[in-house]
């Protein structure tokens, strides 16, 4: 039987080929998905804040983009998956509140997605996919036998990507 | 001395947390009753101390659609407060401000922004405003601090994403948040919660003010 494993805020998690993962309630957070295309080995961090070293109590390495990123990709490796054939998916990073004021607290959706893409980077992971910004929440699901990430908002029709 | 870490607040600063959350949810209970002209019932609030994972379980989980009223703070404190309640109380509570018959049906079958009309939304969001406003007044008062609010803001959308922002601010401080459940109504009591998220170096100064 195959399960649906649920990752929570702040989060890390491994999904073997014949799971599914997913997080609910996506907004500000991002949820980046990196998987191993050819073994299908995968696995999902749900972010809260993008940079660890500036915050003092930093022990969840799941909380943060750069910590988290990096242990998943460690995690994976660990596993069976092979780095070169790690791909990622992306989705979260939204304001949820319209406000203009330049209150730096309520930008953290877009910090967020820049510090995710960034380790990426920095790993050679490309991005493949990713459905960020916005007002709105997603609850997103990856499954590991095509590869395609679903996104749910509320009052649509689910997407994939 | 900044808090390092919410799960290390004394009970004395627990209690005075406590005691601002009764003397808020008391102005706010006062300000609704006078703007709806009914008599307004309230139970005492609690304050909880909660893993910041744990909080979307209150509203039904992190998927679960719910309403929120957010302003931004600025003046002596800086942060933001929130106001959040399930998405059938808010209907409800929209009928009631606007004075218009209870729509059971509706109540019953709302799940998202679409089902709230323009008029009950900018309800809600001038609801946010007084129950915010009146208790951030509570809290300047009693530690002689300027706080000014922003204009509401609202959402309705999945309990997560409206509960991301102030999570995210008490994530830079440690895995524990703090809200305060109130419950009010005329009739009927609606639940919902406040979660005051000042920045690290304003939740300094709202103690060091009380002399804490």
């Amino acid at each position: 039987m195959s399960e649906v494993i649920r990752v929570g805020m702040a989060e890390m998690k491994i999904c073997m080929p014949q799971d599914k993962i997913t997080t609910l309630g996506l907004g500000s957070c991002v949820g980046a998905v990196i998987y191993d295309s050819s073994s299908r080995i995968c696995g999902m961090v749900h972010v809260m804040l993008p940079d660890s070293r500036i915050i003092r109590n930093n022990g969840n390495k799941a909380k943060f983009a750069d910590l988290g990123i990096e242990m998943l990709v460690k995690e994976l490796i660990s596993k069976g998956a092979v780095k070169s054939c790690l791909k990622a998916k992306i989705a979260g990073g939204a304001q949820m509140f319209s406000f203009k004021s330049e209150n730096e607290l309520l930008q953290v959706g877009k910090r967020n997605v820049e510090a995710v893409g960034k380790k990426l980077k920095e790993l050679g992971i490309p991005i493949v996919a990713s459905d960020v910004g916005g007002n709105y929440g997603r609850t997103i699901t990856f499954n590991p036998d095509d590869f395609k990430l679903e996104i749910k908002v509320v009052g649509r029709k689910s997407s994939y990507i | 001395m900044p808090v390092d870490n919410f799960e290390n607040l004394s009970s004395m600063e627990l209690d005075v947390l406590q005691e601002i959350g009764n003397i808020g949810v008391g102005n706010v209970t006062t300000a609704l009753a006078q703007m709806l002209g009914i008599r307004i019932n309230m139970k005492v609030p609690v304050v909880e101390l909660l893993d910041i994972g744990k909080v979307p379980d209150l509203l039904g989980g992190a998927g679960n659609p719910v309403a929120g009223v957010m302003l931004a703070i600025g003046g002596d404190i800086e942060g933001m407060i929130e106001f959040i309640m399930d998405i059938a109380s808010a209907k409800k509570i929209a009928e009631v401000m606007l004075g218009s018959s209870a729509d059971e049906v509706n109540a019953v079958n709302v799940s998202g922004i679409n089902d709230f009309l323009e008029i009950e939304k900018a309800a809600l969001q001038e609801m946010g405003n007084i129950i915010a406003g009146s208790y951030l007044n509570a809290i300047s008062k009693m530690t002689g601090l300027a706080i000014i609010p922003s204009v509401p803001e609202l959402a309705i959308d999945m309990a997560g994403a409206i509960l991301s922002e102030p999570m995210i601010e008490f994530g830079k401080t440690g895995d524990k948040a703090l809200l305060i459940e109130a419950e009010f109504g005329a009739e009927e009591l609606f639940k919902g919660y406040f979660i005051l998220t000042p920045t690290n170096d304003s939740y300094a100064r709202i103690l060091n003010s009380l002399k804490l």
